[in-house]
């Protein structure tokens, strides 16, 4: 049954010690694959930028100011995008104060406290489910619950309505990262703050929390940039294409007609071409630049953590 | 080392009918101390006396369950969903599972090192001072740090740099900071499963000499899968053996001898503990 030993292999010479280039050709090509799927991707990536910042150079160049303070306007000489910014900047604040504490809650709920029975894997699978549900769904929730039913408090197609959207829209992407940044906590350190006499709540406190925080931070993050990008849901919330900034008492800031960056671009990009050339695209730059910032805070803040953390 | 002891604690049969007791006063005593992993029986009839003052040792092969039993000893293993722990386990006279204990407040006095160092991701005093701050000692801790990882025999190593990261000790530095963050809460007993598995001869040299000066102050209890080690440093020596039962097939663990770590090593009871130790098995 057993294979039989081919004995002492004969003495080595350098040929058959030699890399035949040719006996590993599907190495090759599969290298070669990785490499042009990866300058496809980069390709992409930089295609998009090019094209968007050379689209809108003219408009950026030329009245860079005015584009960023102006409100919306019929003359394409004075549109601006501030609206759009203010929005946009206050849909990332709800969405920071509303998605990530019940994302980050319910991610530890489900990792440290849940049984892992049958009830627990079915939310999980459901988590899982919401991600992928197309962002028009939510769009049509957040008009029947936001802006309908909870009228009184939202003020109807407000940015309120719009970032508690924005908010269910990202909820399962927060809670999926942080429980996969949770769950990549080695239990070695769970363990050992246990063995002194932890309590849970100080375990999670004191050990998890800390050490999943730059996961977590990072899919927050990624949420965050997926809610500054969709214009769909708020189409359905009742977004402004265009409204006139009169005097907005602290109240209407929030319960009052709203717009996005992305409602901008959409916008622009529907009016006639030639006198709006370059404006949704310069709009698309300004999306990018906020996301960047964002980005850039959130990886300043995820370096400090790791710093501190010693790692 | 191992002075000659004039207590009686053979436990090569299960059947005896009596434990005598023993001379020294016990700080645990199990009887038919019992672990199932769902409906896995682990290990399963343990009886054991730890004296008090004293090392003692768990060897056995792999899947034995010595370190599932000394995982007991601070209820470790509540924390594994599926573990289910059966017999009485008493820590001086008290039921450790008794469902008035609280796991909490048995581990704030047995205290654990584990396998691998696992030291958190923080500042070296943050390590020592964790235990103290979360029993809710508030103050400066200077001299409790200071303290411990004297005990620990690392102060020299490490007092001019405290406040640095934990991880960038090497790994038996790691290790004795783990034995000073455990004795920084001024643990009854110290549970040490495997201590010196990842380390090199010199830093397991370190932390044997270590024990020898703790156990003044400390019962330890050591799981090791190195024999010399249960010889050198010992007092006795619990033998456990996993056997596959007649029924499911399945591999469970037992104690087989419980002596004197000089009665084990030189003139054992049962002939799996002598094929053991003299590397005939496992």
């Amino acid at each position: 049954m057993s294979v039989k030993p081919a004995g002492r292999p004969d003495k080595p010479t350098l040929g058959s010690l030699q890399r035949s280039r040719s006996a590993d050709v599907r190495g090759q090509v599969f290298l070669g694959l990785l490499l042009l799927a990866v300058t496809l991707a980069i390709g992409m990536v930089f295609a998009v930028l090019l094209s968007v910042i050379a689209d809108g150079a003219d408009v950026l160049s030329s009245r860079l100011w005015g584009f960023l303070s102006n409100p919306s306007s019929s003359d394409p000489v004075k549109a601006g995008v501030v609206q759009g910014i203010r929005g946009s900047l206050l849909i990332a604040a709800i969405v920071s104060v509303v998605a990530f504490p019940i994302g980050i809650g319910a991610a530890v709920y489900l990792e440290e406290y849940a049984d892992g029975g049958p009830v627990t894997r079915t939310v999980e699978i459901a988590v899982r489910n919401l991600a992928g549900v197309p962002s028009i769904v939510y769009g049509l929730f957040g008009l029947a619950v936001f802006v309908n039913t909870l009228r009184g408090i939202t003020g109807g197609s407000s940015v309120i309505s719009g970032g508690l959207t924005l908010s269910l829209l990202v909820l399962p992407i927060v809670i999926i990262t942080a429980s996969e940044a949770i769950r990549a906590v080695p239990s070695s350190l769970s363990d050992g703050a246990y063995g002194l006499g932890a309590t849970q709540w100080e375990v999670i406190r004191t050990q998890t929390l800390p050490s999943a925080m730059p996961g977590i931070l990072t899919g927050s993050v990624l949420s965050i940039a997926r809610a500054l990008g969709e214009a769909a849901p708020l189409l359905v919330v009742g977004a402004a294409a265009f409204y006139t900034t009169g005097f907005q008492g602290f109240l209407d800031q929030f319960q009052g007609a709203f717009t996005a960056l992305p409602m901008n671009v959409a916008n622009f990009a529907k009016l006639p071409a030639d006198q709006w050339a370059g404006h949704a695209a310069a709009a698309s730059v300004v999306v990018l630049v906020v996301v960047f910032f964002i980005n850039l805070v959130a990886i300043v803040a995820r370096a400090r953590i790791t710093k501190r953390l010693g790692r | 080392m191992n002075e000659t002891r004039v207590i009686e604690t053979n436990r090569g049969d299960r059947d005896d009918e009596q434990l005598p007791s023993s001379a020294v006063n016990s700080v645990f005593t199990t009887r038919g101390l019992t672990v199932y992993y769902g409906d896995f029986r682990a290990v399963g009839d343990v009886d054991l006396d730890i004296a008090e003052g004293e090392i003692t040792a768990f060897i056995g092969p792999s899947g034995c369950g010595k370190s599932t039993i000394l995982r007991c000893f601070n209820r470790m293993n509540d924390l594994i969903d599926s573990a289910r722990v059966e017999g009485s386990l008493l820590y001086h006279d008290i039921d450790l599972y008794d469902d008035a204990v609280d796991p909490v407040a048995v581990r704030r006095r047995i205290g654990m090192v584990f396998q691998k160092p696992n030291p958190f991701p923080k500042s070296i005093f943050d390590n020592v001072a964790y235990g103290p701050r979360i029993s809710g000692i508030r103050g400066s801790m200077d001299e409790l740090v200071e303290t411990s990882l004297r005990g620990a025999g690392l102060w020299d190593e490490v007092k001019d740099r405290l406040d640095k990261s934990a991880l960038g000790l090497s790994g038996g530095q790691q290790q004795r900071l783990c034995i000073a963050r455990a004795i920084a809460v001024s643990p009854d007993v110290l549970l040490m499963d495997e201590p010196c598995s990842a380390l090199d001869p010199i830093a397991t040299g370190i932390i044997e000499e270590l024990m020898g000066e703790m156990k003044k102050d400390y019962t330890i209890l050591i799981v090791t899968h190195n024999m010399q080690q249960a010889a050198r440093v010992s007092d006795r020596t619990a033998f456990f053996t996993a056997e596959a039962d007649e029924a499911t097939g399945q591999r469970r663990g037992k104690l087989v001898e419980y002596d004197d770590t000089s009665v084990i090593f030189s003139n054992p009871a049962d002939e799996r503990t002598e094929a053991y130790i003299t590397g005939r098995f496992g």
